[in-house]
């Protein structure tokens, strides 16, 4: 009941009140006050592929509402011996009250989710689902906005392999966003999540070319292209730095105009964008934090009080 | 008169018939009836018929195939009719349904999905999203499966 698998298992007022939550718990995340909502609560943290971010942000949050973690490490552990995720799973279920679960293998966390008890919080399976990535994106752009609903939004970068850009697009267009989806032509959005999306009246537009648009988003959301998914260092160069936004291409962007990235970046946004006002991706990750306290208490059953002294 | 006909009469077992033109051994396959030591069985294939132009059909020897056997067939064979034959007459008639779920009669074909560890223990799991046209999707992974290609997955 408390699984977070993918984005469709929230209607849009569960969304808003996480959301709202979250914002409850913004003093408590940033350690200027303490509430041990999860006292006594242990989550389990199972890390089967590296992430370094997402994985730290569980646990600062578990731990700043007064709960412990426990870190599953799969180096030389009986999941490198060959152990199924079933059996991994029933040992968790055993000593934890939540876990949070990353694999490299797409359907894992549904897979934990029919295989155990306690609740299970998706933090990304292969190129399938990263729901509390989307909700800290949410969570960034109706800080910044005041509300999630038709905003004018540009997604730029890996489009095609990039899950986060595929899975923000669903929820944004159920608060009916307007998408531009700047790509190379190699790395658009797929054609079944583009038709998907325009199935439910988006309003959407792709293009290859970045600065025009600019002026009249609400949010550029950036992304990384990533190496690896390219199959030689050739294809890769061709596209690898087409994108680059700089400070000196902001000169026409609306003044409440917020820029995103899930980070790491590489090139494609310049330093000199850090120190703009536009800049909330260090913000974003930040927002991390409250973003998954409040979907822990979700899943734990833990009601965040309105308001927090 | 029934194209039917063109197969021995039996005198025990289940007849299949509409099965869609040169699925019958896929049908079979199906069913488990392709390996190993199994009952007598005949079958037709590509014969004329009012309803579907061409048909195939299969009759099983000593063998009444139970409504979950038959539910199998959903996938490649939706509209076959079946009869179960007793002392040479139609003792009962069984149509096959579509669940809203496949159970362990499928495997999902996506490659990095967690079912494909075959040690994993829990069932494969496709939900029915749509009969017609026909589509279903992993329970876990989420991935649209290739109708056509199905039959090749089967467990
Ligand atoms: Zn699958």
């Amino acid at each position: 009941m408390g699984d977070l698998i993918t984005m469709d298992d929230l209607t849009n007022e569960e969304i808003i009140q996480i959301l709202d939550a979250a914002n409850t718990l913004l003093p408590i995340a940033r350690g200027e006050a303490y509430l041990p909502l999860l006292q006594g609560k242990v989550l389990g943290n199972l890390f089967f592929e590296n992430s370094t971010r997402t994985r730290m942000s569980f646990e600062t949050a578990m731990k700043r509402l007064g709960g412990e973690v426990l870190n599953l490490s799969t180096i030389g552990s009986s999941v490198a011996k060959g152990e199924t995720l079933y059996d991994t799973m029933q040992m968790v279920d055993g000593y934890s009250d939540i876990a949070v679960i990353r694999h490299p293998r797409q359907g894992a966390a549904q897979y934990s989710a029919d295989a155990v008890n306690i609740p299970i919080l998706n933090a990304g399976d292969g190129a399938g689902n990263h729901p509390t990535q989307t909700m800290l994106d949410l969570f960034t752009i109706r800080e910044a906005h005041g509300s999630l609903e038709g905003l004018n939004v540009m997604m730029v970068g890996d489009l095609r392999y990039g899950r986060t850009t595929h899975s923000l697009s669903h929820a944004l267009v159920r608060f009916g966003a307007k998408l531009t989806l700047v790509s190379p032509k190699s790395l658009k959005m797929p054609i079944e999540i583009v038709s998907d999306l325009k199935s439910h009246g988006a309003e959407i537009n792709e293009t290859e070319e970045m600065i025009s648009s600019i002026s009249s988003a609400d949010v550029i959301y950036m992304t990384r292209i990533q190496k690896e998914r390219f199959p030689d260092e050739d294809e890769y160069n061709k596209v690898a730095d087409v994108y680059k936004l700089d400070a000196s291409d902001l000169v026409e962007a609306k003044n409440e105009m917020i820029i995103m990235h899930p980070l790491p970046r590489v090139n494609e946004l310049h330093p000199n964008v850090d120190s703009t006002e536009h800049a909330k991706y260090f913000q974003q990750a930040f927002n991390g934090v409250p973003t998954r306290m409040a979907l822990l208490c979700r899943g734990l059953g833990i009601e965040v009080p309105k308001k927090v002294k | 008169m029934s194209e039917m006909r063109r197969v021995t009469a039996i005198c025990n077992g289940t007849a299949i018939d509409h099965i869609p033109s040169g699925h019958a051994l896929q049908v079979l396959k199906m069913l488990r009836l392709n390996v190993g030591r199994s009952n007598p069985i005949s079958m037709v294939m590509n014969v004329p018929s009012g309803k579907m132009g061409r048909k195939d059909v299969l009759k099983i020897e000593d063998r009444e195939l139970n409504q979950e056997e038959l539910d199998r067939l959903a996938l490649i064979a939706p509209k076959a009719s079946v009869a179960i034959i007793r002392n040479y007459g139609v003792a009962e008639k069984r149509t096959i349904e579509l669940g809203s779920e496949l159970i362990n009669i499928v495997k999902c074909s996506f490659s990095n999905c967690i079912t494909q560890n075959n040690r994993e223990p829990l069932p494969h799991k496709l939900k029915v999203i749509s009969s017609e046209p026909m589509e279903v999707r992993c329970s876990y992974c989420g991935r649209n499966q290739n109708v056509d290609e199905m039959v090749d997955y089967i467990i």
